[in-house]
């Protein structure tokens, strides 16, 4: 038996051509657009991963001659160190050294010769435990109010309002790849409807014979939805097949850019998976909403 | 493979269900094309299951607009009309279908499929039916042989003669031995002999049960064959009972032809 019978033209009368095109267009940006949701949510995963489970801790210079500050300020990173080593929840607390600091300085301050007698903030990074959630069971409130008690000019960074912002700013862009994957999904919604109804008009003769000899409307409405689902997935697989290369692109392009803030565009097994899914969500679309275009056409007939 | 309809074999089939019940009925039909005059005043008349009738009348008299209605491709202005005991202008969109499938058409101007063989068009009642194609290639080769086009089952309509297509669209209304035939002008396009050898046909499906209805101009077929005539004039129906009828019934009134 013949996998899909065709007793309607649906094949040759010129619309699928159009419906192909259209289709591959649209899964391309939809690829590109699934893309670029499913990076930007690496680099968030990424980077939540990096900065959750650590604290810095800043201790500020005490005001005063250099030596007598610089032995100060000493004491007091000395004092919030013991008091961080016995909190507990945190795995390691350990003060920057003071070339690294210098090291850090360099770009605002120029270079660590000059700036050697200047009074410089101490920096504590503390590890904490990771087992026990993000804050790793401390209670970050009362900590910096203990330590500020103890010595003046101390903040605690979790850096959750720098991550806050960007966390923002993935999801803005995630939802707007999503809703230009909607928009896209919509155009090739009204694109099948309208080539459907050419296409209808086209065959009419042809389904009042079918209705006569005692066609019903899904016999009928199963070949022009075979048909779209065919050309869906052609489309679909010809609009993956040219997003491919230039996702490769873009990734090759951000391979070279330093600063850990365009990782490589790598996707997960799971995230590809869904990529190449897009084709046969397009021949799904294009089936569902040929069939219920016909359908709906058909009831209007005797 | 396609569904086996439910009483199973297309050629033997159970014909009791349509023993009682009038094949057609109008009651008080009426038809008009948009805001038109009506072509149809209060037409009344039945087809007794099993009947045979021509159906005459002048060009433009409306024989064709008669048989739309009998083969639901057309819903009367007004009136009813029951087939096989069923008011079809009151049935659901749905169930159409199941009426349309024991009703055979033979339309004036073919409506074959253009694209499709021969033998696909043949068997297109069937394979709506959901009948196996074990069963389609059965049965379509033994019908097309015997309408003579053995050699043009995989031909497309458009290579076959006027003739030939004729042929064709007959086969395709008697393939799945329908309980009403129509057939509008089914003659027109061939020589006598073959005019003779397909009503022949009809008359062999109609001893088997099914009723036949034939619209037709030719003269010669009604002298012939003297079954009942329906004769449309004026936007009415008359019944005109065959001479050998004349000759047997007392009542002309109702009551179709039985073979003859």
């Amino acid at each position: 038996m013949r996998l899909m019978r065709a007793d309607l033209p649906v094949a040759e009368d010129g619309t699928g051509h159009f419906l192909t095109v259209m289709v591959a267009v649209m899964v391309f940006l939809a690829a590109l657009a699934m893309a670029g949701t499913f990076a930007v949510h690496n680099v968030v995963e990424r980077w939540n991963r990096d900065v959750s489970g650590t604290l810095t801790i800043q201790v500020m210079p005490t005001p005063g001659p250099i030596d007598e500050s610089n032995a100060r300020t000493e004491a007091n990173v000395a004092r919030v160190l013991e008091i961080l080593r016995v909190e507990p929840g945190v795995l390691r607390a350990e003060a920057l050294g003071e070339d690294r600091l210098k090291a850090l300085m360099e770009p605002w301050l120029g270079s660590p010769d000059m700036i050697a007698d200047l009074p410089l903030p101490r920096l504590i990074d503390v590890t904490i435990n990771p087992k026990d959630g993000p804050d790793g069971g401390l209670d970050l409130a009362g900590l910096a109010r203990r330590l500020s008690e103890m010595v003046p000019g101390v903040t605690v960074d979790d850096h959750r309002l720098w991550l806050a912002k960007l966390v923002d700013l993935a999801q803005g862009l995630a939802s707007l790849a999503w809703s230009v994957l909607a928009l896209v999904t919509a155009a090739t919604s009204v694109a099948v409807i309208q080539v459907t109804r050419s296409s209808l008009a086209t065959h009419r003769p042809v389904i009042e014979v079918l209705h006569l000899i005692g066609a019903h409307d899904d016999y009928i409405a199963r070949q022009f939805a075979g048909r779209a689902m065919v050309l869906g997935l052609m489309g679909g697989s010809v609009g993956l097949m040219l997003a491919v290369p230039a996702l490769a692109g873009v990734g090759y392009l951000a391979r070279d850019i330093e600063g850990g803030f365009v990782p490589d565009i790598s996707l997960s097994v799971p995230q590809w998976v869904l990529l190449l899914a897009l084709p046969v969500f397009s021949g799904g679309v294009a089936m569902l909403t040929t069939r219920l275009t016909v359908l709906r056409a058909l009831s209007r007939m005797l | 493979m396609g569904r086996r309809r439910e009483d199973g074999s297309i050629i033997h089939r159970q014909r009791s269900r349509r023993e009682d019940a009038p094949a057609a009925e109008f009651v008080a039909v009426g038809l008009r094309y948009g805001n038109g005059p009506e072509i149809f005043t209060d037409i009344d008349f039945d087809l007794p299951a099993g009947s045979f009738h021509f159906l005459t009348g002048a060009s433009g008299a409306g024989k064709s607009s008669l048989l739309s209605l009998l083969y639901l491709a057309l819903r009367p202005t007004r009136g009813a009309i029951r087939l096989f005991g069923r008011d079809v202008t009151a049935v659901p969109r749905h169930q159409l279908p199941a009426v349309r499938r024991r009703i055979g058409v033979v339309f004036q101007d073919f409506r074959l499929i253009d694209h499709l063989s021969a033998l696909d068009n043949v068997a297109l009642p069937l394979r709506v039916a959901g009948i196996t194609e074990e069963e389609v290639h059965r049965h379509v080769p033994e019908l097309l042989t015997w309408v003579g086009l053995r050699d043009h089952m995989d031909a497309r309509p458009e290579t076959l003669s006027g003739g030939q297509k004729q042929r064709v669209a007959i086969a395709r209304a008697v393939i799945s031995r329908p309980d009403l035939l129509l057939a509008d002008e089914p003659t027109g396009n061939v020589d006598d002999r073959i005019a003779m050898r397909l009503l022949h046909l009809f008359i062999e499906l109609n001893k088997l049960g099914t009723t036949v209805l034939i619209a037709t101009h030719s003269e010669a077929l009604i002298q012939r064959f003297p079954y009942p005539r329906l004769h449309l004039e004026r936007g009415s129906l008359y019944r005109i009972p065959s001479a050998r009828d004349t000759a047997l019934v007392s009542s002309p009134s109702r009551g179709g032809g039985r073979p003859p």
